[in-house]
């Protein structure tokens, strides 16, 4: 019956034995990569503070993606010394808990971007997105200037809908407040009680130095000063950050 | 087995058995030292994927018990035993007493740079140079916060309007044409009593309701000649150093929107050992000042 693995002429004329083969030999593929995944709530350490990002962030987020930024920033602090003493604790999953999908990258053609929040002003960003060797001479990033543009965020609620799909907690009351928190979020003079109790530690603000209009430029630095910022290392003993 | 092949009349080597044309193919074994690396290859890696993170047993942790979280730990103490007494020293002595010492100054130097090109270059340049448009160059004698040991420490530390630190240095400048405190035409006037005050010669004549409208709303911070106030962070007015641009659209911007540069509060996010290296860095970068 197993003549077949003494004589290899036999598979390649019977074309339904090569069939089974074939799909047995993709199936060890796939299942080498999908059944780590059932171990994957394993691997989320137990700190607190991540919460869902908000509605003007996951904008910011969308345009992080478009714009392809993570071809050269990666959002990954691995655990060497090194990227200590330059970018801050190691990334953990649970920092990428709410990402679909998650913006690793592979590649670090500027700086790591996972602890970047806090680390300038939202002037700097602004500036730097704009015309990024105005400040840094020796960068090579392309200006981004057109972000300057008002913020197509009309299916905002419906985005906060798909990416509840995906497994991200948005309730009810965040899909219907969406488009009244993003306008919080770029107001600085808005109410915001009942926007920082859906939204832990969000960060306020006019991004982009213009009050008049939201622009994706806000979207952005709103995102980029948020990263890395949820987890508040003073607090976390390494039991939290012990996987499994 | 598979059928029996003919062998190659001229080399006496097995042929593969199939013919085109007449023309057979010759089944040349692969080296045998070559064969022996290859199945070492093959072993290494089984034997790796037990010992390292690779299959999903006991925590997908290996034989060894090997992760790079665990690695971690090892590697900054390994760093931390050959630093340790220095960092005491640099976070025990003040940033003045560093300056004094110079196996401690020229620790902090060389510490301090390289913590100044991980966090500051940024903002405030390479070489500390500073950037158009409110980022402050560290590199000249004007300062905005003072340039002693102590005020620059302060200043790392705390930051200046970043809403994180409650010491944070920093009161925020009137928006006097956005909230109204004055109207367009008054600006314009205090604008050109600015320029002039700073030596810039404007086509409008200087003075007049100029200098009437800058000691009522702009003294208290800027000082009566614009000589500035470093307990306020209020820039000098009466030199030639901008930090937001010294030409008159710049001015009127200034002046209508207000200004308020955001430093961040280093203190929460460095140890007290590289704050003081920064201090002591900063402090000669070129403008340093006595206490």
């Amino acid at each position: 019956m197993f003549r077949f693995l003494r004589d290899h002429g036999i598979i390649e004329r019977n074309v339904l034995l090569m069939g089974v083969l074939t799909l047995i030999t993709i199936s060890i593929g796939g299942l080498v990569q999908i059944i780590p995944l059932f171990a994957m709530e394993t691997t989320i350490e137990r700190v607190g503070g991540i919460r869902p990002y908000t509605p003007l962030e996951l904008m910011g987020r969308e345009i992080y993606v478009r714009e392809g930024c993570y071809l050269c920033h990666s959002q990954m602090i691995r655990p060497f010394r090194d990227e200590l003493e330059r970018y801050g604790h190691y990334s953990l999953a649970a920092e990428s808990l709410y990402d679909h999908p998650f913006q690793w990258g592979s590649k670090r053609t500027g700086p790591d971007l996972a602890r970047v929040g806090g680390r300038y002003s939202d002037d700097w960003h602004a500036a730097h997105l704009r015309s990024p060797r105005a400040l840094v001479p020796e960068s090579v990033m392309p200006p981004y200037s057109f972000l300057d543009r008002p913020l197509d965020a009309h299916d905002i609620a419906q985005r906060l809908v798909a990416q509840r799909r995906v497994g991200v907690p948005y309730t009810d009351e965040m899909v219907g407040n969406a488009v009244a928190d993003l306008a919080t979020q770029a107001g600085p003079d808005a109410d915001a009680v009942a926007f920082q109790q859906r939204y832990a530690r969000a960060r306020q603000g006019v991004f982009d130095g213009n009050p008049r209009v939201v622009t994706e430029m806000d979207a952005l630095v709103a995102y980029l000063q948020m990263l890395g910022t949820l987890v508040d290392f003073r607090d976390v003993t390494p039991e939290q950050l012990r996987q499994q | 087995m598979p059928p029996k092949t003919a062998k190659d009349a001229v080399s006496g080597q097995d042929t593969t058995g199939h013919e085109w044309d007449g023309l057979t193919e010759l089944n040349t074994p692969l080296p045998r030292w070559w064969l022996y690396v290859f199945y070492c290859c093959i072993a290494f890696a089984l034997l790796w994927m037990v010992l390292y993170p690779a299959l999903p047993i006991r925590g997908a942790t290996g034989l060894l018990g090997w992760t790079a979280r665990g690695a971690f730990p090892v590697e900054m103490e390994h760093a931390n035993a050959a630093q340790a007494p220095m960092l005491a020293r640099l976070r025990a002595a003040t940033p003045e007493a560093i300056a004094a010492d110079p196996a401690l100054r020229g620790y902090a130097l060389a510490g301090g740079r390289a913590a100044f090109a991980a966090n500051c270059s940024g903002c405030h340049g390479a070489g500390g140079q500073g950037a158009a448009g409110g980022f402050p160059s560290l590199a000249d004698d004007d300062w905005l916060w003072g340039g002693s040991h102590a005020a620059i420490h302060t200043t790392i530390g705390h930051g200046v309007r970043n809403g994180e630190d409650a010491a944070a240095r920093g009161v925020a400048m009137p928006r006097f044409l956005a909230d109204g405190l004055l109207t367009r035409p008054q600006v314009e006037e205090l604008a050109d009593h600015v320029l002039a005050l700073a030596g810039n010669a404007t086509e409008t004549p200087a003075g007049g309701r100029g200098a009437e409208l800058f000691a009522e709303n702009c003294t208290a911070c800027h000082g009566a000649r614009g000589e500035g106030n470093r307990e306020l962070g209020a820039p000098r007015l009466d030199d030639a150093i901008w930090l937001y641009g010294g030409d008159r659209a710049a001015v009127l911007r200034s002046i209508g929107e207000g200004r308020g540069g955001v430093m961040p509060a280093w203190g929460a996010r460095l140890d007290p050992a590289v704050i003081n290296m920064l201090t002591v860095y900063v402090h000669a970068l070129g403008g340093g000042e006595a206490e």
